[in-house]
């Protein structure tokens, strides 16, 4: 690694005041993608501000208010997938949480550093690929015309077709969770689906956070579909593997009719996918297999697909459709 | 740069005894333990926290210290490999990993003996799904897995036994 300046901070407001001043810097939660990427010579921060300190405070506690569960960002991964109210009113992020990664990182990664964790696309994680428009704006994609069965196939651009990794996110788009942000000119809230930009022509702006901003915690809103939501995660091997497709789904059913649906895919899109065209489908419809891979279909009607990755659509449309029915099979 | 980054002194407990170094920011926790501590058991593998065997306890829960830095472990409690054994009585994990040859080359074995240890300490009677999901952390590229599996299976017997 490089070297850089340590700090440490010790509340949100000393952590948004040390970043809004000196040289370039970045918060230091659990590190999982940090200290790698700084190892992998990808990120090179010139000052980290270490905020693991501030689990002491509420960033560190979940908590159900007025239905609402809020997950403070410096809790970590493990805490969340085994805290009781969010296995049981909230399933699909437990779900989600739980298939994320292994024992090790669950324990170190933070809630809010793990929907900020970086693509697994190995011409942006590996330097002595030349072209990353990700890593180095300007200098091409290697993967477009490159290796890409990983890649996505939904949000993709002319400049990158990274895939967006995680897990969490692609849950909390779907349940419509808005994110609490501080920074040194104050506190705002922000939709977690405004969270990360798609690529677009500059994709190595990631996220709509400015330089200096903390992510304190992800409110969830509770509706009458959050009992009823899992994680379906589709993966080269059964754990401590990223997916290839992934869905969560999130219902409302009435007798076998669908009041309200919510749904989001992951291992198959740039960014953490909220599919409102597959949404549409469902509601005020009768939930059966027909109208599953109408769904399915439906979702991955813009997919463009690149020369290694166009499994990815039927893979995704029977995982969208398995989840769809899964779900509504659930016990309440 | 080197006059710009100083040192950060760090104060913490690993195995039990209080500990005081000085690192460069840049130092990971395992940096410190094997090059400035000697606690040379905890083994670096990927560097990139895939592979486990840098597997070390923090304030109860197993991670990978070569994504951890030196200068995070201030005021935490790290247990190491080293840990385990009591004076001369090797730990049950580790008298079983003798015992059922879960170990080839040995690389991988500290990190399996923690995260087994930390494993157990939160389940003490897991089934061999959980096992083999609780340790999905750490890579073994030599025995396969079978034979740690059985080996933690039997570890937890005689623990629970007490």
């Amino acid at each position: 690694m490089r070297p850089f300046l340590y700090e440490r901070a010790t509340s949100e407001c000393a952590a948004v005041q040390l970043a809004a001043s000196g040289a370039p810097a970045q918060f230091l939660a659990g590190g999982t993608t940090l200290i790698d990427l700084m190892k992998l010579d990808v990120l090179r921060p010139a000052r980290l501000i270490d905020i693991n300190g501030l689990a002491a405070g509420a960033a560190g506690l979940i908590e159900e208010r007025e239905g609402a569960l809020r997950l403070g960002a410096l809790v970590d991964m493990a805490q969340a997938a085994e805290h009781p109210v969010v296995r049981r009113k909230f399933p699909v992020l437990a779900d989600a949480l739980r298939q994320a990664a292994s024992q090790q990182v669950r324990n170190m990664a933070s809630l809010g550093g793990n929907l900020l964790q970086r693509t697994r696309c190995p011409y942006y994680r590996d330097r002595s690929w030349p072209a990353c428009n990700r890593r180095k704006p300007g200098s091409g994609c290697g993967a477009l015309h490159g290796q890409n069965r990983g890649h996505a196939v939904l949000g993709v651009s002319d400049a990158c077709i990274a895939t967006y990794p995680g897990d969490l996110a692609v849950a909390l788009v779907a349940l419509d969770a808005v994110l609490e942000i501080i920074g040194a000119d104050g506190a705002r809230t922000m939709g977690a689906a405004e969270l990360h930009r798609l690529p677009a022509d500059t994709p190595h702006v990631e996220t709509n956070l400015a330089p200096g901003q903390l992510i304190a915690a992800i409110r969830v809103p509770a509706g009458p579909w959050t009992r009823r939501s899992l994680y379906l995660k589709v993966r080269d091997r059964e754990s401590y593997q990223f997916a290839l497709a992934s869905a969560a789904v999130a219902l409302d059913l009435s007798d076998g009719m669908v009041r309200h649906a919510r749904v989001g895919l992951g291992g198959v899109a740039t960014i953490p996918w909220r599919a409102t065209a597959a949404e549409d489908q469902l509601v005020g419809r009768r939930l059966d297999g027909e109208l599953a891979r109408a769904t399915a279909e439906a979702a991955f009607a813009a997919a463009r697909p690149a020369r290694h990755n166009a499994f990815k659509l039927g893979l995704g449309k029977r995982t969208l459709e398995r989840a769809l029915l899964q779900a509504a099979q659930m016990e309440l | 740069m080197g006059e710009m980054m100083s040192k950060v002194k760090v104060s913490t407990t690993i195995n039990g005894d209080p500990v005081e170094y000085l690192c460069d920011a840049e130092e990971t926790l395992l940096d410190v333990l094997r090059d400035h501590l000697g606690l040379t058991g905890a083994k670096e593998g990927c560097g990139t926290g895939d592979c486990g065997a840098c597997s070390v306890v923090v304030d109860g829960r197993v991670v990978c210290s070569c994504l951890v830095l030196g200068a995070e472990a201030e005021g935490r409690k790290v247990t190491t490999v080293e840990g385990l054994a009591t004076g001369d009585r090797l730990h049950p994990l580790q008298q079983k990993f003798l015992e059922f040859a879960a170990l080839q080359c040995g690389v991988c074995t500290p990190g399996f003996l923690v995260a087994a240890k930390a494993l157990l300490d939160r389940n003490p009677d897991p089934t061999e799904t959980e096992i083999r999901f609780g340790l999905a952390g750490n890579l073994c590229r030599c025995t396969g897995y079978d034979k740690i599996v059985r080996a933690v299976q039997a570890a937890a017997a005689e623990m629970r036994k007490g």
